[in-house]
C-alpha cells in the first residue's frame, strides 16, 4: 500500500495542471447538479406546502358575466342551491373535505384586502366580483372530479383549480432545474473525458513501470490502482468544493437573502443542502474511477 | 517444467512463420542455450514461455500451467515464477539500484520487511554490494545487467528466461555476467538463455537448441555453437 500512495503521490506531481482542471471541473459540474437538486427539493417542499392549502374555486355566474355562458345573467337562489346539491351529493360527497360560499360581500372584503392600495380597489363593485364556492378535496390531485361536475352547470361561470396557478410556477421552477441538470450533464461529460485524457497522459509517462510492472507478474488490479486513485483523489477535491458552494449557496443566498426578502415562503434548509454532500461526493468518485478504470484498462492488455 | 508441442506462430503481415511445429522440453534445473540467427525464431519462443504471445497452433505448458488456456487474471500470478532479463537491461531510470530491485517485490505485494532484507541479500549475490543508492545512469551496462539479473531473481523464480544477456556487453563483462547466470542455474533455476555469443555457448558446453527459420534444427546436450 505505500508503494500504491507513493505511486499515487508521482502522478499527481508529474502532471500538477491536469489533475487542477479536473478538479475545476468536477467542481463546477457538480456545483450544477447540486444546484438542480437543491430546485427539485425546492419544488418538492413548496409542491407539499401549497398543495395541501390549494382549494378548487367554483365561480357563480354575475351580471358582468360573459352571456355565452351565463345566458340567464346574476346566478339565482335557486340556481346556487342546485349547485349545492350537487356537492351535496354521494357522488361528489365522499371525495370532499369541506367547501363553503363566498357571497358578494365576503369576496369584495378579500378584493379591498388584497388589493390595498391599487387604484383598481377604487373601481371594482362588490357586484362585479364573482360569489364562489370554494371547495377542498380529500385528495387535491383529484379536481378533475369537480371541474367535470359543473363545467356548463347553469348559473357557473368557471371551475378553477388553484393548483393551475402553482403549476405555472413549478413549471418555471422545473425548467431551471432542467437547464442545470444538462449543463451537469454536459460538464460531467467532459470531466470524465478530461479524467481519461489526465489518465492516459499519466499512464504513458509511466509505460516503462507498466511494462515492468507486468513482467514481474504485478496484477491489473495492482496496476491500475494508482491510476483511479489519482483520478479519484482530484474528483474528491472537486466534489467536496462542489459541496462546499451548494451549502453556501443555502446559507448565505437562499437563507441569507431570499428567505429575507420573502418571509412566507418556505425554502431549503441547511439539512437538505447537507443531504445532497454525500450524493455529490459520491458521484464525483463513481464518476472518476469509472473514467479512469476505463483509460487504463488499454495499458493493461495482456 | 516447460513442454511445447507441435506449436506454430504466425505474425499479421507476415507470411513466414515465426514458429513452425517446434517441439521440446526443457527439465527442472537444466541450462539451455537458444542460438540461431536474428529472426530464427528465439525471441518469438522466450515469449511464448512468458504467456506474452499465443501460439497460433499447437500447446504450450510451463511449470504445471496451460498457457494457451490459462485465464487473464492468472497470468500475473504465473509471471511471478518466472524472472527475466534483455539485452536492453530495462531498469527504471529515476529509481535508484535498490529501489529498482525492490520494484519487483512491490508490485506483488510484498511486505516492506522482507524487501528490506532481501534486497541488500540479491545485490551482494550479483556482486553490486554497496551500490543499493546508485542511480542507473551511475553504472556500467555490465553493473546494469547486474541489477536486471538482481531483479529477476529476487522473488526466486523457478525459471530465468534470458534474452541475449550480453549482446551489450563487452567479452570480459559478458563472461561474468555467464558465470552469474551459471551459479543461478546451480541453485537448481533452470535457465533458457537466447543468445549470439560463440565463445560462451562453446566454453560452457551446455545443451543447445538451434532454431533456422522457426524450426529446430539442433538439440544437443554439451554442445557448442
Amino acid at each position: 500500500m505505500r508503494f500504491v500512495w507513493s505511486e499515487v503521490r508521482q502522478g499527481i506531481r508529474r502532471n500538477l495542471s491536469m489533475v487542477i482542471s479536473v478538479i475545476l471541473v468536477t467542481f463546477i459540474s457538480l456545483t450544477f447538479v447540486g444546484t438542480a437538486g437543491l430546485l427539485q427539493m425546492q419544488i418538492g417542499q413548496m409542491k407539499n406546502y401549497w398543495y395541501d392549502k390549494a382549494e378548487v374555486a367554483i365561480y357563480l355566474c354575475s351580471n358582468v358575466s360573459p352571456a355565452d355562458v351565463c345566458p340567464q345573467g346574476e346566478a339565482s337562489a335557486d340556481l346556487k342551491t342546485a349547485v349545492e346539491n350537487q356537492l351535496k351529493s354521494p357522488t361528489l360527497a365522499p371525495f370532499i373535505q369541506r367547501y363553503y360560499f363566498e357571497d358578494h360581500a365576503a369576496a369584495y372584503q378579500k378584493f379591498q384586502q388584497e388589493f390595498a392600495g391599487n387604484s383598481v380597489a377604487k373601481y371594482v363593485t362588490a357586484e362585479q366580483l364573482n360569489e364562489t364556492y370554494w371547495v377542498k378535496l380529500k385528495d387535491p390531485s383529484q379536481s378533475a372530479i369537480i371541474t367535470e361536475s359543473f363545467t356548463g352547470f347553469a348559473g357557473v361561470e368557471e371551475v378553477r383549480d388553484q393548483r393551475s396557478y402553482l403549476d405555472q410556477i413549478f413549471g418555471i421552477l422545473n425548467a431551471a432545474s432542467i437547464a442545470a441538470i444538462s449543463v451537469a450533464a454536459l460538464m460531467l461529460a467532459s470531466a470524465a473525458l478530461l479524467i481519461s485524457t489526465t489518465i492516459r497522459l499519466s499512464a504513458f509517462a509511466r509505460r516503462r513501470e507498466l511494462g515492468i510492472m507486468r513482467l514481474v507478474g504485478a496484477s491489473n488490479f495492482y496496476i491500475q490502482l494508482p491510476f483511479i486513485l489519482e483520478g479519484v483523489f482530484a474528483a474528491i477535491i472537486g466534489s467536496l468544493l462542489a459541496s462546499g458552494a451548494v451549502v453556501g449557496i443555502v446559507q448565505f443566498f437562499v437563507q441569507g437573502y431570499l428567505a429575507q426578502q420573502l418571509p412566507f415562503t418556505n425554502f431549503v434548509d441547511l439539512g437538505s443542502a447537507l443531504l445532497l454532500v454525500p450524493a455529490l461526493i459520491g458521484s464525483g468518485v463513481i464518476l472518476a474511477a469509472a473514467a479512469s478504470g476505463l483509460a487504463i484498462r488499454r495499458y493493461l492488455r495482456i | 517444467m516447460i513442454r511445447i508441442e507441435n506449436v506454430s506462430k504466425n505474425y499479421r503481415g507476415s507470411n513466414r512463420p515465426a514458429l513452425a511445429d517446434v517441439s521440446l522440453e526443457i527439465e527442472k534445473g537444466d541450462f539451455v542455450f537458444l542460438v540461431g540467427a536474428s529472426g530464427s525464431g528465439k525471441s518469438s519462443l522466450l515469449r511464448l514461455i512468458l504467456r506474452e504471445e499465443i501460439p497460433s497452433s499447437g500447446a504450450v505448458h510451463v511449470l504445471g500451467e496451460n498457457l494457451v488456456g490459462i485465464p487473464s487474471r492468472r497470468i500475473p500470478f504465473f509471471r511471478r515464477k518466472l524472472g527475466v532479463v534483455f539485452q536492453d537491461f530495462r531498469l527504471l531510470p529515476n529509481k535508484t539500484v535498490g529501489q529498482n530491485v525492490a520494484f519487483s517485490m512491490e508490485v506483488i505485494g510484498q511486505s516492506a520487511g522482507l524487501i528490506e532484507a532481501a534486497v541488500p541479500e540479491v545485490l551482494r549475490l550479483v556482486g553490486l554490494d554497496g551500490k543499493a543508492d546508485r542511480l542507473p545512469s551511475e553504472l556500467s551496462g555490465g553493473e546494469q545487467q547486474r541489477v536486471a539479473l538482481a531483479r529477476a531473481i529476487v522473488n526466486k523464480p523457478a525459471i530465468l528466461l534470458a534474452d541475449e544477456p550480453t549482446g551489450n556487453l563487452d567479452p570480459k563483462t559478458s563472461e561474468e555476467i555467464m558465470a552469474l547466470l551459471d551459479s543461478i542455474n546451480q541453485t537448481g533455476t533452470t535457465v533458457v538463455m537466447a543468445t549470439h555469443d560463440s565463445g560462451i555457448v562453446n566454453r560452457y558446453r551446455k545443451r543447445v537448441i538451434e532454431l533456422r527459420e522457426g524450426q529446430i534444427v539442433r538439440d544437443e546436450k554439451s554442445a557448442g555453437y
